[in-house]
């Protein structure tokens, strides 16, 4: 006997993105799910978000990491909120680990919520977090060719962050073969180069943010 | 290897559907897209792992990979998309635009008669 289902395989978390999604749109809730390698820079670029547009904006952040809290520390160093969540393992954060996360952020106050993934530039790509937009990171040092090898990746992505672009005079780096690869996969992802030590950049993602969050805010 | 949780959902969802027919599972067949990142052997293992004492045990598991394809913008050629050779089959051209790439499925299940 052989029975067809065609159902979704990630069906339960897809279930609960859905209503992580739901909850961002009743309370007016700008969220992003920030996938990189680790490495790239994500909790700092994130800390000096958190600097620089912190008083225009309430922002919460959700951490992702195999063990430790070491990154929501970095974040409520930099003045935001975090709440951390460890998966003791598990290479991605699922939607209902975020859910139970959102809760004890007290996520329905803030304007912008950026969940930073456990780092790792394929797993986290195939779960669904109910966010708004996703945000690529690569960094300068990782190397031109990570687009063209995790395509899936960059496909998904709504921005892509090229960081440490403070670097790329030193290391062979080809920013063209980086740009053109990105678009193979992704004709529409904003791509943004910055450096958030430096600072370099930071301002076109800031305008971005501010700008969708503000959409955000007048669907309310 | 998201593979885990990728058995883990098929694991469950076949048990459920074992209940129900009352009858022992035997084989079953899943599909993915270009974009899934699903790699068969890490996909077999973790599935092997995650079916050990369940009625799934020693059922067979047959992954299909859908192709993606893409619609040349310069020459209107529909192609399938290749991720190492990501130019149109016909004219070369790197300007294209997707079709909807395929989602991970869970199509059939076969049971004992």
């Amino acid at each position: 006997m052989k029975i067809s289902l065609n159902q979704k395989i990630l069906s339960r978390n897809e279930e609960c993105a859905k209503k992580n999604r739901i909850f961002f749109d009743e309370h007016g809730v700008f969220c992003l799910n920030v996938i990189s390698s680790p490495g790239s820079g994500k909790t700092t670029t994130i800390s000096r978000t958190i600097k620089d547009l912190g008083d225009k904006i309430r922002i919460g952040v959700v951490e992702g990491d195999i063990k430790t809290d070491t990154d929501a520390q970095k974040i409520r160093d930099a003045g935001g909120e975090a709440v951390q969540i460890e998966t003791h393992g598990a290479c991605h954060l699922s939607a209902e680990q975020v859910y139970n996360a959102l809760k004890a952020l007290d996520a329905e106050k803030m304007d912008v919520v950026i969940i930073e993934n456990v780092g790792n530039l394929v797993c986290p790509s195939a779960f669904d977090l109910g966010e708004s937009k996703r945000v690529i990171l690569l960094s300068v040092p990782e190397g031109d060719d990570k687009p063209i090898k995790y395509p899936g990746t960059f496909a998904e992505a709504d921005v892509v962050l090229i960081n440490k672009i403070d670097l790329k005079d030193y290391i062979d780096f080809n920013l063209e073969r980086v740009l053109a690869d990105i678009r193979v996969v992704n004709p529409d992802a904003a791509i943004f180069q910055v450096s958030a030590t430096t600072g370099e950049g930071m301002d076109q993602w800031y305008d971005w943010l501010i700008n969708k969050n503000g959409a955000a805010q007048s669907a309310r | 290897m998201h593979e885990t949780a990728v058995a883990e959902s098929i694991l469950n969802t076949i048990i459920a559907q074992a209940e129900t027919a009352d009858a022992k599972p035997v084989s079953a067949v899943i599909s993915c897209g270009q974009f899934n990142a699903l790699n068969d052997e890490c996909m077999q293992f973790a599935f092997e792992a995650a079916a050990a004492g369940t009625v799934c045990e020693s059922m067979l598991l047959n992954i299909k990979h859908v192709p993606l394809r893409a619609k040349c913008k310069k020459c209107d050629a529909t192609f399938e998309f290749d991720v190492y050779k990501p130019a149109c089959s016909q004219c070369d051209s790197m300007e294209f635009d997707f079709k909807r790439d395929a989602p991970l499925l869970l199509e059939t299940i076969e049971f004992e008669e």
